[in-house]
Formats: C-alpha cells, structure tokens, sequence
C-alpha cells in the first residue's frame, strides 16, 4: 500500500499532541496547566487565539474544574478534549471517574508525571495507573509520532456508538513530552475526514428531547449501570482494532492491542510500556547480534487489558520479565500482576519476573535492561520484585 | 425492574417526570400500622406526616399509603390515642406480594 509523503516537523510529544489537537477542532477545551503537560494546552490555546482553531477554550481554577466543565460540556454535546499530568490528573480523580461513569467520549492526553510526595516533576506512570480502574480507556504511547497517532485512534474509539467511553492517551513526561523527534503529520483534510462529524447520543441542548445527566442513582440500578460499563470495554477492545485498521489506511502502520519485537522466534521476553520500550528494542538488537533470543512486548492498550491475546503470546515463552514504571505498594506492580493473571487464566506456568524502575524520572539504561535479559535467559530469575537503577 | 441491557447507559433518565414511579416507600425499615377501631380521625397523624402518606376521604383517615411512606415513625410518636403502631417490615417479608 502506497502511503502518501508527510509533512514532517521537528517537534517535541506536547506539541504533536496541540496539533492533533488543532486538526480534531474539538468545540471544547477546559483546562488547567501542570508540568510537564502545560506546552500542551499552551500551543493549541496560541492556536486558538490565532485563529486556527473554532475551540471554546475554558481556562478553570483547578484539574476538579477543568475535568468538571469537560462533564458539562460534553454532556451538553460538544466534542471535548483535555490533557494533565500527575497531581492535576490525582485532583481530577472524582469528576474523572463521573465522566466514564456518565459515558461521556471525552479525550484526555495524559503526560505521566510522578505523583507527589515528595514532589517531583519527571516522569513515573503512578498518575495514570491511579486511574486504571475509572473506567477510562488507556492508550500508552512510545514515541511522539505514537502519541500524535494514538489521538485520532482515541477520538473516534472514544465516540463509537458501541463504546462511549473517556479515552486517556499516555505519553512519558518529559523524555517523549519535551524532546524534539521528527513527527509527520496527516493532512488537516484528512484527519477532518477521518474523525467525521460528531453526533452526540442524548445532548443536554436538544431541548425537544430532554433528558436528565447524573441523577441520583442507588442500589436498585446503579449495578446495572457499572455492568453497561463492563460491556462498553469489551466492545472497546473490538472497536480499538476496527478504527486501528482505518487509521492504518492513512499512516501505514499498524494498531494492535501491542507491539511485538522479535518475539515471535524469542526464547525469553520483556513487557514494558512507553519510552522505556524503545530502550529495550535497542537491547534486544544487541543481544540477538550475539545469538541470543530475546524479544519484547509493549502493550499499547492497557485498559481495557488485552489479557487473551498477551497470554498467548507470552505462553509460548521460557520466562517473561515485566517492567513497572510505577509500585503498588504492598502488592505486586500493576503491569506485572496484569500480566501474571493472564497466563495464570490461560493455563501458562512460564516463571514472571517483576521489576520496577523509573520511578521520579529516573533513567533507565541498556545496562540495566540487559541482566534482565541475562536473568531470564539462565532460569535464574528474582523471586521477589526487584528495582533497576536503584541504589542498594 | 428492568435488567443492565434495557436501561439507558451511564444513569441517564430519558422519559420526563418519571420520579413519580419512583417508590421510595422501599426504603422504610418499620411500618406504621393503623387501628381504625381505636382511631378518632383528629388528623393530627395528616398534618403531621412528612410525606403526605396519610390517606383521607370525606375528612375520615382511611389508610397509610406504603408506596411513599419511609417509616419515620412520626404519626405513631403524634397519635393521641396510640392508634398507630410502628412494628419492623421483617414481620413482613413475602406477605405483601411485593
């Protein structure tokens, strides 16, 4: 398939997210700024005051209000788009949670930022995965072009009629948020074109059919309301795949629920999401040179888990080793216990290692990742979980 | 009541005025039980009531009604000649066809 030449521009993930952002038009913007998140809705509010986007843009007190009037907004039947990172996403929390809850398809790019205390500015995926079980779909980005891609694929996952759903699109604060990478860019016309009108399901301002947003709710039929939202992430799981695949049309890549490297003929494999995979592909491409097969899996939907499809590709395995960018203090990571739990529900008994790394920023070098590698492949692998780049 | 696949998602409500189906005499833990032989129709239990649950026809109390009545006990603490008792809805489970 012929893939057309792109515009390509050297810029940093923020400002790949304000152009997606600035091609998807959305009519409402509420937002508040946070480190590493802020040139993000800087740019596009320099686009909108320039002209060269139609978006309400709603400057709020605080994330509480900013998620708050994304209710609002999108209950009234606007397409509504928002981004934040750690301690803002953390006082998001309640409204983040009314919002899937609500079913409104509100799109939100997420800069991981380590959440507070002590504070901390760089990146650390403890804010997002505080909201693995709102009900938000979450979509891990590697790279700049990813983020910038994932956006599209987010929107029109977000609005499908079988779904509607929030979707959160993650990218690692800082690392991808503010280093500059040659991203190419869809056409303006053709991102119009890909994302179609929006036609809310019960908008608030069609006054010809009222309807009522977040009544009171209680045992007689709040249960049924949380099994609708069970349901919506099973089709969100089959939808993901179906815009992938229209998305694929445009850009000549491919969407699947992870990317596979060198894991179909590995012996031993690591699971990592984000930045820190394209470390690891640099590993990996070391070690095969010298004989030795290892491979990776970079889950790129996390909610809702893809945990068939990851055990089976896993099963296959001698031993996996899951990386964590964040802790569950007193349990096991939430990467690692997902994945876990999936070969356990497959029937798989291949030894999982945990470790965690890259908490508060911290870097994570190919000389960590490769005793990874080393441990799996001798059988010899940590009982316990173990932290890379940590000192003893 | 209906099942998660036939009620509007995310609790939203489409029909207009639909609270008046609404039974929240559900609610109730203890149920007022009038004795109408003892009952002199002095309406203090009608004014007193904070939920309008106490039926009147031709100025005679003839009932309480249980779709509202939360069992708040008031009526029966107000009723000057103890014609309203207040007694637990364990003592009536299954023999109100509900």
């Amino acid at each position: 398939m012929a893939v057309k030449e792109r515009k390509k521009l050297a810029i940093t993930g923020n400002q790949a997210i304000a152009e997606a952002m600035r091609q998807i038009n959305p009519d409402v913007v509420a937002a508040y700024p946070i480190t590493p998140q802020t040139e993000i809705v800087m740019t596009f509010s320099q686009m909108v005051a320039d002209g060269r986007a139609d978006t309400e843009m709603i400057t709020v007190e605080s994330e509480h209000s900013a998620m708050s009037a994304c209710v609002g907004a999108s209950a009234a039947g606007a397409r509504v788009m928002t981004a934040t990172s750690a301690n803002g996403l953390a006082l998001m929390h309640e409204v983040v949670y009314i919002a899937a809850s609500t079913r409104l398809p509100i799109v939100m790019a997420v800069v991981n930022r380590a959440l507070s205390a002590p504070i901390n500015i760089h990146c650390d995926h403890s804010d997002s995965m505080a909201e693995r079980d709102s009900g938000w779909i979450q979509i891990y980005s590697e790279s700049s072009q990813e983020a910038y891609e994932n956006m599209f694929l987010a929107l029109r996952l977000a609005e499908h009629p079988d779904v509607l759903l929030p979707v959160m699109v993650m990218q690692d604060g800082f690392i991808t948020s503010h280093g500059v990478e040659i991203v190419e860019l869809l056409d303006d016309d053709e991102v119009k074109e890909f994302i179609g009108e929006y036609k809310p399901l019960k908008p608030l301002l069609d006054v010809d059919n009222p309807v009522t947003y977040g009544p009171l709710d209680l045992y007689d039929y709040y249960f049924e309301h949380k099994r609708q939202q069970v349901e919506a992430m099973k089709h969100a799981k089959k939808v993901y795949l179906e815009v992938g695949k229209e998305l694929s049309k445009l850009t000549g890549k491919e969407y699947p629920y992870f990317e596979k490297y060198r894991l179909d003929d590995a012996e031993v494999a690591i699971v990592v999401m984000s930045s820190a995979a394209g470390t690891t592909k640099a590993v990996v491409d070391k070690m095969r040179v010298q004989g030795k097969k290892v491979g990776l899996l970079k889950p790129r939907l996390f909610r809702p888990f893809p945990a068939d499809e990851i055990a089976e590709e896993l099963g296959k395995l001698k031993a996996v080793a899951v990386l964590d960018r964040s802790a569950s203090f007193g349990a096991g990571a939430p990467l690692f216990t997902e994945v876990r739990a999936a070969l356990y529900s497959a029937g798989k008994s291949v030894p999982v290692a945990s470790y965690v790394f890259g908490l508060g920023g911290r870097d994570l070098f190919p000389e960590d990742i490769e005793p990874v590698f080393e441990a799996l492949l001798s059988g010899n692998l940590p009982k316990e979980e173990s932290y890379l780049g940590l000192r003893d | 009541m209906k099942g998660w696949k036939e009620i509007p998602i995310g609790g939203m409500i489409v029909d207009a005025g639909n609270a008046k189906e609404y039974k929240t005499g559900s609610w109730r833990s203890i149920r007022p039980i009038w004795n109408e032989g003892k009952c002199t129709h002095c309406m203090i239990c009608w004014f007193s009531c904070p939920d309008n649950c106490i039926e009147v026809v031709n100025g005679k109390m003839v009932g309480i009604n249980y779709d509202y009545c939360k069992g708040c006990g008031v009526c029966a603490h107000e009723c000057p000649v103890n014609a309203i008792e207040m007694k637990p809805e364990t003592e009536f489970l299954g023999k109100d066809g509900e």
